[in-house]
């Protein structure tokens, strides 16, 4: 299918007809000073004529001059919080007489969710969290039950953010699959539309209830050109030129040490990376004990419970017997930062087959210090084998 | 766009991997002063899951917690599933109060498996430390169930009081009777004590095998592993001829948590058994 176009005006009827198919529209609205993923009642709830300002350490939402829907990049949410949710119940026990206690499994359901706004970074992120729930051997219900469930309207980024780097990592900003629909906005001089691009038949099956008419060349033109713009702005850019074996040959490099001082091992840059998947359980019970349920919980490997183990692989048996063995695997800043650093651009490759990082900028902009990731890569580069490399014994 | 809906997975009660199946405590033994094992049947019809030598299970406590625990006992009785746990954490510490006849979650098994197909016709040296027997128990029993396929068997078992010992009936027993010859030592003596005194390395330099024939299997504190696989390359047996089998983290035993990564290995599904060529060079970098 060519091309479409759509007034802007006419984008409320694309939201009203996924609201009439029974989706709920999960976009882009503005809270706490940032824009953050929510449910919407219509396109009046989107952050119309808002635009953001990010670099390392800092995010500030401004005033655009124009009415632009979509003239900002990604804020500190990311879909993963309706695909892979900060908190799930995974079931539920109750003690019983005979058999000690029956477990209830928390049915994998989901509402139909539609996703409105979502950046080429995000949607290869999703991609990304595809594998690792549901392409090994075991399949978590709950993310395939989520998935199955979403419509994606994707947006090509117009404009890049000041951490954005998605063209190093080849992931944007124009969306080339997995959305049924994907915008591009255009606002030159007395017009504002969008062109449309059908990426499923449920798209076309919803783009069919709108007006739209297929866009004329200089439409087209106008959308590459707008695109385009995204690619000359991008905030950063990263040579991905063999990281992960770079990564391998450097675990003993000393900028984990020098990037250590800095970090302060929050988090954060894990819970706003959109393919961070790791989480934990919880196991609750209620005050008479005749309830139990397990919950799983985002959770963060800058924690040291994270890698905790009763005893600790150097301890020696011969340890002596009042003392606790027990603790964390990386106890020290520097060596959680490396695993970090080192499974997103370095060990995901051998896990999944692909780079754990979009180029979103996410982590650099939400660092409260202000860490970058490219920065701390191209050190290591620039540097290279001043740790003894660990190949062989 | 959405995915394809797929019944196998939208279907009420799909079997989720993190969902336990209760199982009862058809048997209990303490080994030692911190160590116990619990032997589990299915509370329902169902057939018991087999297991591979060196697998594990997560163990579920009614609203304490989950822990991943070895299978210990005999490959060829899936029927009855034995774990010996050590009273160190909340969970496991709890276990500890559990009786014949209570009732546990169990998922499983999981996770590699010991080579035993390519230990034949080799000389197998089983290195153990302390609770590491635990994992390597099932493998013995295999082992010697085929015991004319294989070359010398020999297990080098240290721990770090003679009070530490696990199994010390059975080593007896299998020492006197089926060829595989038992080497002990602990870290501090005692008056009663008549053998070895000192780490589990100390014993490799004295053990025959064919070099050119030979495997080893190791279990147990990491740093102990390493060292005794050196010290098994310093007597001229290929890298690639040693397994090991690591610990991390556990929470789901499926590579969704994350928790058990060891560099870019998750040691819940593609070990926890590694062959050391592969495991070598990140066992010497710290706090990977």
């Amino acid at each position: 299918m060519a091309l479409q176009t759509l007034e802007v005006s006419e984008l409320g009827e694309i939201l009203a007809a996924l609201a009439q198919r029974g989706y709920r529209l999960l976009a882009p609205t503005i809270r706490d000073g940032a824009i953050v993923y929510d449910e919407i009642d219509s396109h009046q709830d989107l952050p119309i004529g808002w635009t953001d300002e990010q670099e390392a350490g800092s995010y500030r939402l401004l005033r655009r001059e124009d009415e632009a829907v979509f003239g900002y990049v990604v804020g500190p949410h990311s879909w993963k919080r309706y695909l892979h949710p900060p908190a799930l119940t995974l079931w539920r026990a109750e003690r019983s007489e005979e058999q000690g206690f029956t477990i209830n499994e928390e049915r994998a359901e989901a509402d139909k969710v539609a996703f409105i706004g979502v950046r080429a970074c995000e949607l290869h992120a999703i991609g990304i969290q595809d594998r690792v729930f549901l392409q090994g051997e075991h399949v978590d219900s709950h993310y395939r039950a989520r998935r199955e469930n979403a419509f994606v309207l994707a947006v090509n980024c117009s404009q890049a953010g000041g951490t954005c780097f998605c063209v190093s990592m080849n992931t944007g900003p124009k969306v080339n699959e997995g959305f049924d629909l994907s915008l591009t906005e255009v606002l030159v001089e007395n017009r504002h539309f969008f062109t449309v691009e059908v990426g499923s038949d449920l798209g076309a099956e919803v783009l069919d209830e709108v007006a739209s008419r297929e866009a004329t060349a200089a439409e087209c033109q106008e959308a590459d050109r707008s695109v385009q713009n995204a690619v000359e702005q991008m905030g950063r850019s990263l040579d991905t030129e063999g990281l992960k074996e770079l990564l391998y040959d450097n675990l003993e490099h000393p900028r984990w040490l020098e990037v250590a001082d800095r970090c302060l091992t929050c988090g954060n840059c894990t819970m706003v990376c959109p393919t961070c998947f790791c989480t934990t359980v919880e196991d609750v019970t209620d005050l008479g004990g005749e309830s139990a349920e397990r919950r799983r919980l985002w959770d963060s490997c800058f924690t040291t419970e994270f890698s905790y183990l009763h005893v600790r692989p150097r301890v020696t048996i011969s340890l002596p017997l009042t003392l606790s063995p027990g603790g964390s695997v990386r106890s020290s800043s520097a060596s959680r930062y490396r695993q970090w650093l080192t499974h997103k651009f370095g060990t995901w490759f051998d896990q999944f087959g692909t780079s754990g990082c979009v180029g979103c900028g996410r982590c650099i902009t939400w660092c409260p210090v202000g860490i970058d990731v490219v920065e701390e890569l191209n050190a290591i580069r620039h540097t290279p084998g001043s740790g003894a490399s660990e190949r062989g014994e | 766009m959405a995915l394809p809906p797929n019944p196998a997975f939208t279907a009420p009660h799909v079997n989720d991997p993190m969902v336990p199946q209760p199982y009862r405590i058809a048997g209990r033994r303490e080994e030692n002063y911190d160590t116990f094992t619990l032997e589990l049947v299915p509370l329902g019809d169902e057939e018991p899951h087999g297991f591979r030598p060196g697998q594990f299970n997560m163990l579920y406590l009614f609203g304490i917690g989950e822990v991943p625990i070895s299978i210990s006992g005999d490959p060829a009785r899936p029927e009855l599933l034995a774990h010996t746990v050590r009273a160190l954490g909340t969970v496991t510490t709890a276990m500890k109060e559990l009786k014949v006849g209570d009732v546990v979650g169990l998922r499983g098994p999981y996770g590699s498996s010991w080579p035993f197909e390519a230990l034949q016709r080799q000389d197998v040296i089983i290195v153990a430390g302390g609770i590491g027997l635990a994992p390597l128990r099932p493998l013995i029993h295999h082992l010697l169930s085929e015991r004319r396929r294989y070359g010398r068997l020999v297990l080098l078992y240290g721990a770090r009081t003679p009070g530490d010992l696990l199994f010390q009936k059975q080593l007896a027993k299998w020492d006197e009777k089926t060829a595989l010859e038992v080497h002990l030592t602990v870290d501090r003596g005692t008056v009663a004590w008549r053998g070895n005194v000192g780490v589990v390395t100390t014993l490799i330099p004295r053990v025959q095998f064919d070099v050119s024939h030979a495997s080893a299997v190791i279990c147990g504190p990491e740093i102990m592993m390493r060292y005794s696989a050196l010290e098994l390359e310093k007597r001229g047996m290929a890298r690639d001829q040693i397994y090991v089998s690591q610990e991390r983290n556990m929470k789901c035993a499926v590579g969704f948590c994350g928790h058990c990564q060891f560099g870019p290995h998750f040691v819940c599904k593609d070990g926890p058994v590694f062959p050391f060529s592969l495991v070598a060079p990140l066992m010497k970098v710290r706090e990977v």
